[in-house]
């Protein structure tokens, strides 16, 4: 039953730290997070980790465990071998603030930068109708629990810090294949803003978004890949070009 | 000390959960400037854990649904206890504040006939939630929090400042809520990240911090769910009304330890899940209450033929109110009837296919499979009570929100009392949070233009300042952390599901024992980003929260929704009339009688008279109602 472990926890702040060697408890069927908070009530008071829901749902314990980013409340201490010791360390993409507490304002910022839902004007509410298959579309996108453990393993910034700025990341291409997909949404040429000013085509399809995310979206099958598809198609296809220009959707023909 | 970091707004949000943003959200379309403060990060509140839905009367799935028939079902699910015109009014605007969501790019499940799609849920008449799959909480914070940033794009294209009207201030910890001349002049509070000191100056205060789940030991909250507005509103003058009603759920996970508690949704059971115990009993039939005889079915063909066809049978007993059920749940594991790990078997597996299951129930396929290694679409899931919703709360005015007594504060959602009575029925609680923040945004505004400015003084500050660095020059030997523990085993043990009277006389003392000695926490390291720092003014508010529940547990010599007492297990007519108001003196919560309001006539007659009877007594079926 329960047993001892040997667990690394990175400890430090923006200027300096590193790795700590504790040996705590761990029983059966807990998680990371559980010893985390083991260590945090009985050898450091002042260890510093984000969490809320504790069962998957809001995406708050975002770190990396063993160098890969998971969610701590959701990662079984049982699927390490025993013996194997179990390193947690803060998001690599973002700045430190405390031990596993990092600033994830980027994120905050990349939303402002999206433009929002756009309702019909003569829609009264109540009275929208749209079948479920076409909701189901956005809906997968809006499983997202904002984790940012995609924006995090995104090796357009991870080690590229240059690249923020031009790179919304994972969490907001499925943000703009949502509105995109949404069947009622008014607002014209996302695809092609998402291209143009949201560093859609920085990507290359790597997947390790998708790998990652504990809601398993298909980001890069189902949001990704469609847009850039779409936005090729528009760019270079005079018909749909012209199409685009007429019509009050772009893209769809 | 560096200089004061100090902000002026008109209305401060305490909390970024539905309540707090919905608030916010109607003070900003008046026009006024609004701080939002959070514990944690932006769209992380409790409010992303509700699963089933949000109950509205929108007639789309059965026509016969209206306000009325929503009205009665909450104030029977209350057991009459609820402020009449709080359920009136949600009742009726539930069905807008949908709506208004799908306006601002929510997508719900659907009909066929592209509609939003509604669910049967416990104690609701038809069906009524509408829902994304299993996580409708979800949906509604993130519509919420998108609205908010909607907002501040809209401000940034007119103003060049994104933050001109509606800032969020995250990770940041409210300690005191400030008032002058007895009126609300701010809050006071630190960052998480540094701990360094803010002063909000404001003529008024919404309170919206959700619940106090964390108080006890299996609870189905998060780390939030402390209580702090319950208590920062008590120590502001303001009354709690009937916290000894807390909501069980019947349904949390009880293995592995680790996840004990975290919530195993009641679609489980409108979906058409079934409880049996260790003998393979479907038990549920065993526990149906003789108020609730005429409406669920006493046989298990007539509760199945239920899910086909509603008009002509009656609801299974799964879907009883939550009282009920949890009440039933800890019954059957007393009687040694429970499972290996002590709680009963929920099973959706023999009645769904599996591949409906996954689309209906995505998230607990999920949570099951991943947390604890059971396939639901396959096994049944082990469940018990967890600690899942406080009914009681600040006693406000139920027009505006405003707190009782302290002009210039208000508050909504779970940490608001009234609304629910007794007991809470699923899905009324994300419709609640939409409802009664819109009015207490509307409330502020008001207010505000009458009372347009405040000023903090600087005796307040100081004051408030010194609180906040206590525990560092304190040389006690107390933890947070082992405080907490032991706090959480009080109440779990003695103010739990089932109560004695002399039990919560115990408590009553114990807790005051610990009480006395968090006077002693100190707190290792800086004010960097330290959780044994903000326990300590977590734990605070907790004390507070469960003295004012035991003290109110204490008095009401009788069980009704969620306050059972093993020494008084009827239910009396007498206290129906009678909530607990509990105020602070500056050092003990005190807790008085209070009549409740009588029903007016109008609201009265929309109930058959022989079911009143079973609530009311004879003098007040008489009267008829008021006027």
């Amino acid at each position: 039953m329960a047993r001892k472990l040997k667990l690394r926890i990175w400890r430090g702040d923006a200027t300096d730290g590193g790795l700590k060697n504790v040996e705590v408890e761990a029983n059966e069927g807990e998680v990371v997070l559980d010893l985390i908070h083991r260590v945090q009530a009985t050898q450091m008071g002042d260890l510093a980790v984000r969490w809320n829901c504790k069962a998957g749902k809001c995406g708050s314990c975002s770190m990396e465990i063993n160098g890969k980013p998971r969610l701590a409340c959701m990662t079984q201490v049982a699927s390490f071998p025993e013996g194997e010791e179990i390193t947690v360390t803060p998001l690599r993409a973002f700045p430190v603030i405390k031990d596993l507490v990092t600033d994830v304002s980027f994120n905050y910022r990349k939303a402002m930068e999206i433009p929002s839902y756009e309702h019909p004007k003569n829609l009264a509410p109540g009275e929208a109708r749209m079948e479920q298959i076409d909701v189901e579309r956005s809906q997968e996108f809006r499983k997202c629990i904002e984790c940012f453990l995609c924006q995090d393993v995104c090796h357009v910034v991870r080690d590229h810090e240059e690249n923020k700025k031009s790179f919304a990341g994972p969490r907001f291409f499925i943000r703009i294949a949502e509105l995109d997909m949404h069947p009622l949404d008014m607002l014209k040429n996302r695809k092609q803003k998402a291209q143009e000013e949201h560093g859609l085509g920085m990507c290359n399809i790597t997947k390790c978004c998708t790998e990652v995310c504990p809601e398993h979206i298909r980001i890069t099958d189902n949001a990704i890949i469609p847009m850039k598809e779409r936005v090729v198609d528009v760019k270079y296809d005079p018909v749909r070009w012209l199409g685009s220009k007429i019509r009050k959707r772009e893209g769809i023909v | 000390m560096t200089s004061l970091e100090k902000h002026k707004y008109d209305v401060v949000v305490i909390g970024a959960g539905g309540a707090g943003l919905r608030a916010a959200v109607e003070a900003r379309a008046a026009g006024l400037r609004v701080a939002i403060v959070c514990k944690s990060l932006f769209g992380k509140a409790h409010t992303v854990m509700a699963e089933g839905g949000a109950a509205a009367s929108m007639g789309n799935v059965n026509e016969k649904d209206n306000w009325q028939v929503h009205f009665r079902d909450t104030m029977r699910g209350g057991k009459f206890l609820n402020h009449y015109r709080m359920a009136e009014l949600h009742a009726k605007e539930s069905p807008d504040r949908i709506w208004e969501l799908e306006v601002w790019g929510a997508l719900f499940d659907r009909t066929k006939e592209g509609k939003i799609s509604q669910r049967n849920f416990g104690g609701h008449e038809y069906p009524r939630l509408a829902h994304v799959g299993d996580r409708t909480g979800l949906e509604l914070i993130r519509t919420m929090q998108q609205r908010i940033v909607a907002l501040q794009q809209q401000d940034a294209k007119e103003s060049g400042n994104a933050e001109s009207h509606i800032k969020v201030f995250a990770e940041l910890t409210i300690t005191e809520i400030l008032k002058e001349d007895g009126k609300i002049a701010g809050a006071y509070g630190y960052w998480r990240e540094n701990g360094k000191e803010v002063l909000f100056e404001a003529p008024t205060v919404i309170i919206a911090t959700g619940g106090v789940g964390k108080t006890f030991k299996i609870t189905s909250n998060s780390w939030e769910g402390t209580g702090d507005g319950h208590a920062l509103a008590l120590k502001a003058g303001a009354n709690l009304v009937d916290m000894e009603f807390l909501q069980f759920h019947p349904t949390g996970m009880v293995w592995p330890p680790s996840v004990r508690g975290i919530l195993v949704t009641e679609s489980v059971r409108g979906e058409g899940g079934i409880l049996t115990n260790s003998l393979g009993e479907r038990f549920m039939f065993k526990y149906i209450p003789e108020v609730f005889k005429d409406k669920y079915a006493d046989n298990e063909a007539e509760a199945d033929r239920w899910y086909l066809d509603q008009d002509n049978n009656r609801r299974p007993p799964e879907l009883l109110p939550r009282d009920e059920v949890s009440r039933a749940i800890n019954a059957e594991v007393k009687a040694g009837r429970g499972t290996e790990h002590g709680g009963v078997y929920l099973d959706v597996s023999k009645r769904i296919p599996a591949d409906v299951i996954k689309k209906r129930l995505p998230s607990m396929w999920h949570q099951f499979y991943e947390l604890a290694g059971v396939d639901i679409t396959k096994e049944a899931m082990e469940v018990g009570p967890t600690c899942h919703y406080v009914m009681g709360g600040v006693e406000v005015e139920p027009d505006t929100a405003a707190a009782v007594g302290v002009p210039g504060l208000f508050a909504a959602g779970e940490v608001a009392g009234g609304m629910h009575g007794s007991n809470r029925l699923g899905g009324n609680s994300l419709s609640d949070l939409l409802v009664f923040g819109r009015r207490a945004g509307m409330g502020a505004v008001e207010y505000v233009k009458k009372n347009p400015t405040a000023t903090v003084s600087e005796k307040a500050i100081a004051d408030a300042a010194a609180r906040i660095e206590a525990p560092f020059s304190r040389a006690g030997g107390e933890n947070s952390y082992s405080l907490h523990a032991e706090l959480q085993e009080i109440t779990h043990n003695l103010v739990g599901i089932i109560r004695t009277g002399k039990e919560v006389e115990e408590a009553i003392v114990k807790i005051a024992a610990i009480r006395a000695r968090s006077a002693n926490v100190a707190v290792a390291g800086t004010r960097q980003f330290n959780p044994g720092f903000h326990l300590a003014f977590d734990l605070d508010n907790m004390l507070l929260v469960a003295e004012s529940t035991a003290k109110s547990a204490l008095l009401r010599e009788e069980s009704r929704g969620g306050h059972t007492r093993d020494d008084f297990p009827g239910m009396s007519s007498k206290w129906r009339q009678v909530n607990h108001i509990s105020s602070f003196d500056g050092k003990d919560v005190n807790v008085k009688a209070q009549p409740l309001p009588p029903i007016p006539k109008e609201l009265f007659d929309l109930f058959d008279i022989h079911e009143l009877e079973k609530y009311m007594t004879p003098e007040e079926i008489a009267k008829g109602g008021s006027n």
